[in-house]
């Protein structure tokens, strides 16, 4: 961090929240949205790493047409559970519940968020969720793919459905209980002065975000709890033997799944707008489009999720109400992305780790949004549909996307979450092996899927090996690029050297209180006398 | 070894080269974006880099006129994208009136194809080039998708109803045949082939390999003396059921008071849920046959009360699938 501003350090405070209690009981009884920031922390890594053995796995599997590392049906739970641990129990909590639970309470100027012990009981009804998927794994797995699709979840399938259901609906009410504990505390608990168009947009980003979490995640509940009913009590609603609707299923999953992309993505966008503002040392340029584009999407996201079923058999018209739609919805992300852009123009532009992912962010979720274009559009949809090209272009916008978005989010917040500085030419590097090796991971993928490589095949025909041997080269060095993380990050932990309260010059309430964070966040509630990302105004706010 | 790598599928289709059309279009466009943006990101990262500490670059707050620009630019390109690709949705889903059915019953892992002819093949479809096929399409059990990557076709296979996809192909060769919606243990297995021939080939092909004596009509008319339908159903209207001579695609009144065109969907339900539309003027007297026929039954069924329309040129001569089957057995 050489080239950044020195700032002087704030002493290291006695009650800051990691020294606040010790044991395991003042971690797991713990109020505090930043020790449970913590906690969300440590049970999302290890899903992180669980979801990723499996698709180490799925690819090593894919690197011969043959199915020939594992049977059928091995592969079949193998991709299902890779996405549903890594949808439900790491992108969606990943940077709300981390990040979000850290941040919003200190960036609002408040002590906590509105719900403390909500707050708790989330965390605890998401390790409940989740013990409940490694049971599921423990009772040989479940092979729906992690769309459930009736009838072969309701009816078919041999698999434990049934304890995957109950894990996925007690995970979704641990995220209405964050949506909800963030829209009250952003509308109630902000500092005095701060007017909603001061907030930064890392807040807005999360408002929205939590919108759709209070919305959406009751469908999906009930949606899964009907597939149960059906499975466990043979009360017909899907399975047309029953005299169901198999299609009816797919709106109401969709419902929820097309809005939950964005749960996934929102956060993501909200951390580019802090960390390019820093790194640019500017306001982010037409601040109240970026606002308004999170409110745009979490809105038209609702209204989109048809384009999941043009080849359902749905009519022409409603195919073309979803479609046009869905082209408006992209609208509001090239907002960001240009504002992005147009924030770096005359700014004083420095290149630490955070903006290293910004970069990559700015270049995988562009290729993200521009390949979803041609999902959207209908006659093209119907050839790369359940194809390989979706299997692409999702992992550009949620991998490419959101986790490099929660990359540049742990490294920024970092030194203020743990007080500590980590290794920054560590750091670099393994953010671009990442970059390299999502681009050779997932790339190939695109041209594979236009092909007509189908996904979720165990076998395929042989024309296709080549795009599996280079996504599956690219996965391996992928894998070593997130490996890098856990080592120099933990490393930091133990002797990285200590962080000062505002390291990277940033603005930001949470930049003006010390490394790690008091207990009770700020001594005096502060006032707020400026707008947000007000770089010119840099010194005065140096102490 | 790289230059053997395709990056398109084969071209061999009608809609297959209006499809990669689309996609060369919007290929294009993300290409300018992204390199645009990616231009701009790198030039600024260089123009404006950070060369002393103390920059305190002047604030600007965004301007109007560009946010205005970069929303209008992408929606009238996300709006010809649409009208572009709504025009190809409404052909592939819309089959022309002239043409040949084939009926497709797919199950956990295989596709089994009857020809009207009679002529059936299990993961494999011969086809004549030049000619529309239409797909008429069911399953026995789970959704799967009936994906032919040469002819950029797929459309989903439901079970409880059905539906249709089209497709006329062009140059003659083997095509892959995939099953694009997860369907359990064996999805990556059921897959076969398209083999598209020249009509003379086709002809052959229908011959040489059949081993039915009856055509699919026929053997529905079978099906439909043993089970004993014609005692309700026969040629002029019952005070039991209505007659089924002419029926397929005309208008039906039903008990309810409105009306529904006597598709393949509606026989299909008709036989197997009888009262869950009746004709007006008739009470829920039918049996369900549900249980007693299966799909593949079922269509043949279809196909025979679909023949019965030819049998009755006075009265309903025009109606689309006499056609059809008129022109197949002229063949």
């Amino acid at each position: 961090m050489s080239n950044t501003v020195a700032v002087a350090s704030h002493p290291e405070p006695d009650n800051n929240y990691w020294t606040a209690g010790y044991g395991l009981k003042s971690w797991l009884l713990t109020t505090d949205h930043k020790r449970i920031a913590i906690l969300y922390l440590i049970m999302i890594s290890v899903f992180f790493v669980i979801g990723g053995l499996f698709a180490v796995l799925i690819r090593l599997e894919l690197l011969t047409p043959a199915g020939d590392l594992v049977s059928s049906d091995t592969y079949n739970k193998l991709f299902t559970l890779h996405g549903l641990v890594m949808i439900f129990f790491f992108l969606i909590p990943s940077i709300p519940a981390v990040m979000g639970n850290f941040l919003i309470p200190i960036m609002i100027g408040a002590r906590d968020l509105a719900f403390p012990r909500i707050n708790l009981l989330s965390w605890y009804v998401f390790a409940i969720g989740g013990m409940t998927t490694f049971a599921v794994v423990l009772f040989g797995g479940v092979d729906t793919g992690w769309t459930f699709y009736t009838p072969y979840s309701s009816t078919y399938s041999k698999t434990a459905v049934g304890l995957t259901a109950i894990g996925v609906f007690i995970t979704g009410f641990s995220s209405i209980l964050t949506g909800l504990n963030f829209v009250v505390t952003i509308h109630k608990m902000r500092a005095p002065g701060l007017t909603w168009f001061r907030l930064p947009l890392f807040v807005w980003a999360h408002y929205a975000t939590s919108l759709i979490m209070l919305i959406g995640t009751p469908v999906v509940a009930i949606t899964i709890l009907l597939v149960f009913l059906e499975r466990v009590f043979g009360v017909g609603i899907f399975d047309p033997a029953l005299g169901g609707d198999p299609v009816l299923f797919q709106h109401l999953f969709w419902f929820y799944s097309h809005p939950a992309v964005y749960i996934m993505i929102l956060p993501s966008m909200g951390v580019i707008s802090e960390v390019v503002a820093c790194f640019s040392r500017k306001r982010i340029f037409g601040y109240g489009f970026v606002a308004f584009s999170s409110l745009a999407i979490a809105v038209l996201g609702f209204l989109i999720w048809g384009h999941h079923m043009f080849t359902s058999g749905q009519s022409i018209l409603a195919g073309m109400v979803f479609s046009i739609l869905t082209m408006l919805v992209a609208i509001p992300s090239a907002v960001k992305v240009f504002n992005w852009t147009a924030t770096m123009y005359k700014g004083s532009i420095s290149f630490e780790t955070p903006m290293i992912y910004v970069f990559g962010f700015l270049g995988l979720f562009t290729v993200g949004g521009l390949t979803g274009l041609f999902l959207g559009a209908l006659g093209l949809d119907v050839h790369v549909h359940d194809t390989y090209f979706v299997v692409a272009h999702f992992h550009y916008i949620m991998v490419g996307g959101a986790i490099m978005g929660y990359l540049a989010a742990l490294h920024f917040w970092w030194p203020k979450i743990t007080g500590k500085l980590y290794s920054e030419a560590w750091a670099k590097l393994s953010a671009i092996i990442i970059f390299i090796g999502f681009n050779l991971t997932f790339f190939p993928q695109f041209l594979v899927g236009y092909l007509g490589m189908p996904r979720r095949y165990h076998v395929y025909p042989d024309e296709f090996q080549i795009f599996h041997i280079l996504s599956t080269a690219g996965a391996s060095i992928l894998a070593i690029g997130y490996a890098f993380p856990a080592f120099y990050l933990i490393w930091s932990l133990f002797r990285g050297e200590a962080a000062p309260a505002n390291p990277w010059n940033a603005k930001g309430l949470e930049w003006t209180v010390p490394s790690p964070p008091p207990k009770h966040n700020f001594d005096t509630i502060p006032v707020v006398k400026e707008e947000a990302y007000d770089y010119s105004r840099l010194e005065e706010e140096v102490v | 070894m790289l230059s053997n790598i395709q990056i398109l599928p084969e071209v061999a289709s009608t809609m297959a080269g209006k499809v990669d059309a689309l996609y060369f279009f919007i290929t294009a466009v993300s290409v300018f974006f992204f390199l645009l943006v990616m231009l701009l990101v790198t030039f600024f990262a260089i123009k404006f880099r950070r060369r002393s500490k103390d920059e305190r670059p002047e604030p600007i707050h965004g301007s109007l006129k560009l946010e205005l620009l970069w929303t209008v630019i992408p929606f009238i390109l996300g709006m010809a994208m649409f009208g572009w690709g709504a025009v190809l949705y409404f052909d592939m889903f819309t089959p022309p009136v002239e043409g040949m059915n084939i009926y497709v019953v797919g199950k956990q892992w295989m596709w089994k194809i009857q020809h009207p002819e009679g002529n059936r093949e299990i993961n494999e479809l011969h086809v004549p080039v030049g000619t529309p096929v239409k797909l008429i399409m069911t399953s026995e059990d789970v959704i799967h998708s009936f994906f032919v990557p040469a002819f950029r076709m797929k459309m989903d296979v439901l079970p409880g109803r059905y539906t249709t996809a089209w497709f006329e192909a062009t140059k003659p060769g083997k095509y892959h045949l995939f099953c694009a919606e997860y369907c359990g243990t064996k999805h990556s297995q059921m897959t076969g082939s398209v083999y598209a021939m020249e009509p003379v080939d086709y002809q052959d092909w229908l011959e040489r390999e059949s081993v039915a004596t009856l055509s699919m009509a026929q053997a529905g008319e079978q099906l439909y003396n043993q089970l004993g339908c014609g005692t309700c159903h026969a040629q002029e209207a019952e005070p039991r059921g209505p007659s089924l001579y002419g029926l397929h695609g005309r208008a039906v009144e039903l008990l309810t008071g409105n009306a529904i065109t006597a598709d393949d969907s509606y026989i299909r339900e008709s036989i197997l849920l009888p009262a869950a539309k009746l004709v007006a003027g008739y009470g829920p007297l039918m049996p369900t046959y549900k249980g007693q026929v299966n799909e593949e039954e079922l269509l043949r069924l279809v196909a025979y009360i679909k023949s019965l329309n030819l049998d009755t040129e006075d009265s309903t001569s025009e109606s689309r699938g006499g056609k059809e089957l008129k022109e197949h057995r002229n063949e």
